[in-house]
């Protein structure tokens, strides 16, 4: 198996995103820079976190049409798995790979910190190593991270299981005292239809050892590369 | 020719800047103010376009790059 890990002027978490990939897959991971069009051959495409651009115009907006996303659209169009964390995320909205939008935290702050998130939509890709309706704990750091869809998209991301995970408490317990950042229905990621893209807001790959303080990231990435495989 | 595009938040869309900004100007006296908007305004220099080219040309740049539709309007005037 194969991995790509996409970096842009500005990303900040390409190379965590890298070793995650690389300690659950065992050989290196691709950094494909964003002027580049040619994408090599892969089995999965990480879009990292970070401010690419530097945030200018829209988070992810400037990004979402550099030349290396119209490769991984094509892509991911044509059904390889694509994990988007955080800007990644921003971006992968930009594009339309996911619907929706981010917009600024409703509190205005930058948050930084470890979440519990209940896991909803079963996907055994990305969340075979967790049972629906599990908590699990990943470290968000985000200045625009509230989810927006519009009712009928909402409707449809709820009724066809394809929100993956939701702001919760530690018992999993989903309500408007753990929604922290304003997301509409506490949502933290979310599946494209066809279930290979998967966009969420906290970063599974900050936690992926005890000594980082967790490793739920790890279970995370081993389930995902295991699953490509 | 010249082109001025404004873009804003869609009604029921979100907006803490303007939330916060309304809640600045009551801190200021300014107590007739409602509900606050925050949005932003580009301005772009189109070079020698034809006149009758920029609308559709203005209107691409909209939506493939200036504004995300799903969360914002925009609408743009063309100056000489």
């Amino acid at each position: 198996m194969k991995a790509a890990v996409i970096v842009f002027p500005g990303s900040n978490c390409d190379r965590d995103m890298k070793v995650a990939i690389e300690q659950s897959l065992g050989t290196p991971a691709h950094m494909v820079w964003h002027g580049d069009s040619d994408l090599p051959d892969v089995d999965l495409i990480a879009i990292p976190g970070g401010f690419s651009y530097g945030d200018y115009l829209r988070c992810g907006a400037i990004a979402g049409n550099s030349p290396i996303m119209r490769e991984v659209v094509k892509r991911a169009a044509s059904g390889t798995p694509v994990l988007a964390v955080c800007n990644g995320f921003q971006i992968a909205t930009e594009t339309g790979m996911l619907p929706g939008a981010l917009l600024r935290n409703a509190n205005q702050k930058f948050i930084c910190k470890d979440v519990d998130l209940k896991v909803v939509g079963e996907n055994k890709r990305f969340s075979g190593a967790f049972a629906s309706g599990q908590v699990v704990r990943f470290p968000v750091a985000h200045h625009d991270g509230n989810y927006f869809a519009d009712d009928e998209t909402l409707a449809r991301l709820e009724g066809e299981g394809l929100v993956a995970f939701k702001y919760a408490d530690a018992n999993g317990e989903v309500s408007d005292a753990t929604n922290i950042n304003g997301s509409r229905n506490n949502i933290a990621g979310i599946y494209n239809e066809a279930g290979n893209i998967l966009g969420l807001m906290p970063h599974p790959e900050r936690l992926i050892s005890e000594q980082l303080g967790g490793t739920d990231g790890k279970l995370f990435f081993d389930n995902l590369v295991n699953s490509l495989n | 020719m010249k082109a001025r595009v404004t873009i804003s938040l869609k009604n029921g869309v979100l907006d803490p800047q303007g939330k916060a900004i309304a809640h600045a100007l009551h801190g200021l006296g300014f107590d007739n103010v409602g509900e606050v908007r925050q949005g932003k305004v580009i301005e772009l220099d189109l070079g020698d376009i034809a006149a009758a080219d920029a609308p559709a040309e203005v209107e691409k740049m909209c939506t493939q790059l200036l504004a995300n539709t799903v969360i914002e309007n925009y609408e743009f005037e063309l100056l000489d």
